[in-house]
């Protein structure tokens, strides 16, 4: 491994995942360089968050390999050839990734505050007032640094997807995953989490991939679209070709019932 | 019902205790009958504790155990939940004897009781475990935490709230037990109320006082365990706040 330099960030090689006989994705190969922006669309049922939740290793893969920061992180390396990873590998490479999720998952026995010092402390060892003035810090970022002591049933949905950001961030990934994060929200709350991911992108060195289906999201913010169908990418490239000159059939089906539902 | 109109029962339950106790010679009967009540007490609370120890062992190794204590778990819940209890405490305090293992009769009550009850619980623990979404378990993964980790500080925390309701019944049911005691030597209230009722046969006052210190006991566990879910409730609002 020499190409430090140009080695992307994540890389799925070959990756497939089944479940029993249906073949979610197939033999998929992606590469996401460091810093890049990745919005994933596609309908329902194309393998889009199934991408996300391997790399979360939430679901574990069929086949192939999947790269982290250019080491296997499904797969370690003994005496030269890759095989499973143990569970202590998996978990180091693993710290470099942080998700958030469409139903926000915080945890509901502990405040604002509380949800983003829970990790830093108990994972990372942080001492109590260190992960308190991140958690502020991350909370202020998000614009709840007034709402640290509110417990998640207090908030609104986009407050708790906020505060969900600063959960996922104050174990300082180099990887962010946002799995629809604005679907379970009532429109008018999309736009505060859309701006916070927005300043995010354009504050931090962060890699991003998200899933989506915010059209004008994906197409002012990411770097690259990928559109999934059947398990597979079936068109991938700058979000204002992809809109509108989108090449292959299937992509401009799918563009035009989507552009038509809105 | 709330806590107000339970604490207003229980209020009640003491007072006609001590008008009971005032008339007539009633009197003569209270010390012998808080003496056994105390013991009642005593057993209860020990074997409670024991119950929630051994619920919650026997619950985490039947989830997450390897295979030969997963099968210890099934093991013990079924053979405890499927035997009488008042067999179990005969057998531990009159057979066990014979293999040369002699025990104190509190600690054979403890044992008896705590574990009986500890099988039904094993399946409250497990079923408040399991109750818990699947989402915050995807969290603690995506936070890197260790799944020991995930338990103690998310899962069991959100679980604990579920599990209260049904282990104040149990308590209770634990509490009742008790009276199966009198049965292995021991002065609990229910052996203390047959005595005097032998010297006495004032049946009438003794067992309506022994039934009212029950009432009392377990109107007592009810309302502890009703604060008990109202205080870790608070913030979290059931149902919301995933």
């Amino acid at each position: 491994m020499t190409e430090t330099v140009d080695r992307p960030m994540v890389r799925f090689e070959g990756v497939t995942k089944r479940y029993g006989s249906l073949t979610v994705l197939d033999s998929l190969n992606l590469d996401i360089g460091r810093g890049e922006k990745v919005a994933i669309i596609g309908p329902s049922g194309s393998g889009k968050t199934t991408v996300l939740r391997m790399l979360m290793t939430l679901e574990r893969i069929d086949g192939g390999v999947i790269w982290v920061d250019g080491e296997p992180m499904t797969h370690m390396q003994k005496n030269g050839k890759l095989v499973p990873a143990e569970a202590k590998h998996l978990r180091r490479v693993r710290s470099k990734i942080g998700m958030v999720f469409q139903h926000f998952n915080l945890f509901p026995h502990m405040t604002a505050l509380g949800n983003c010092i829970e990790a830093p402390m108990t994972v990372l060892g942080l001492p109590r007032r260190e992960a308190e003035e991140r958690a502020a810090d991350l909370l202020n970022l998000v614009g709840l640094g007034e709402k640290k002591g509110h417990y998640p049933a207090q908030l609104s949905g986009g407050q708790q997807q906020r505060v969900a950001i600063a959960r996922a961030l104050a174990m300082r990934p180099k990887i962010m995953l946002f799995d629809e994060v604005t679907s379970a929200l009532d429109p008018e709350l999309c736009g505060e989490v859309l701006q916070v991911i927005r300043k995010l992108g354009s504050e931090h060195d962060l890699t991003m991939l998200m899933v989506t289906h915010q059209m004008g999201f994906a197409k002012e913010f990411a770097d690259r679209v990928c559109f999934f169908y059947q398990g597979k990418i079936c068109e991938q490239g700058e979000p204002r070709e992809l809109f509108t000159a989108p090449k292959n059939e299937r992509t401009q089906q799918f563009l035009r019932a989507v552009l038509e539902a809105v | 019902m709330g806590i107000p109109s339970l604490a207003a029962m229980l209020a009640t339950a003491l007072i006609a205790i001590a008008v009971l106790a005032a008339s007539g010679d009633n009197a003569i009967f209270m010390p012998g009958l808080l003496e056994g009540a105390w013991l009642t007490v005593r057993i209860a609370v020990v074997g409670c504790g024991l119950a929630v120890i051994t619920a919650t062992a026997a619950a985490l190794c039947r989830l997450y155990g390897p295979a030969p204590l997963r099968w210890l778990a099934v093991t013990y819940v079924e053979f405890f939940r499927g035997t009488s209890a008042l067999v179990q405490l005969f057998w531990l305090f009159f057979v066990l004897p014979d293999f040369g293992i002699f025990m104190e009769p509190f600690t054979v009550a403890v044992l008896g009781l705590g574990l009986n009850v500890g099988a039904y619980g094993a399946e409250v623990v497990r079923g408040g475990i399991q109750g818990v979404q699947r989402g915050q378990w995807e969290a603690t993964t995506a936070l890197n935490m260790t799944r020991w980790q995930a338990l103690r500080r998310i899962i069991l925390p959100q679980a604990f709230v579920a599990m209260i309701p049904p282990w104040g019944n149990l308590f209770i049911e634990l509490l009742k037990s008790t009276a199966l005691v009198s049965l292995i030597t021991m002065s609990d209230l229910t052996f203390k109320a047959r005595t005097l009722n032998d010297f006495s046969m004032q049946t009438i006052p003794i067992f309506t006082l022994a039934l009212l210190m029950y009432l009392v006991l377990s109107l007592t566990i009810t309302i502890g365990m009703r604060w008990l879910e109202r205080k870790s409730l608070r913030g979290m609002v059931r149902g919301r706040g995933r």
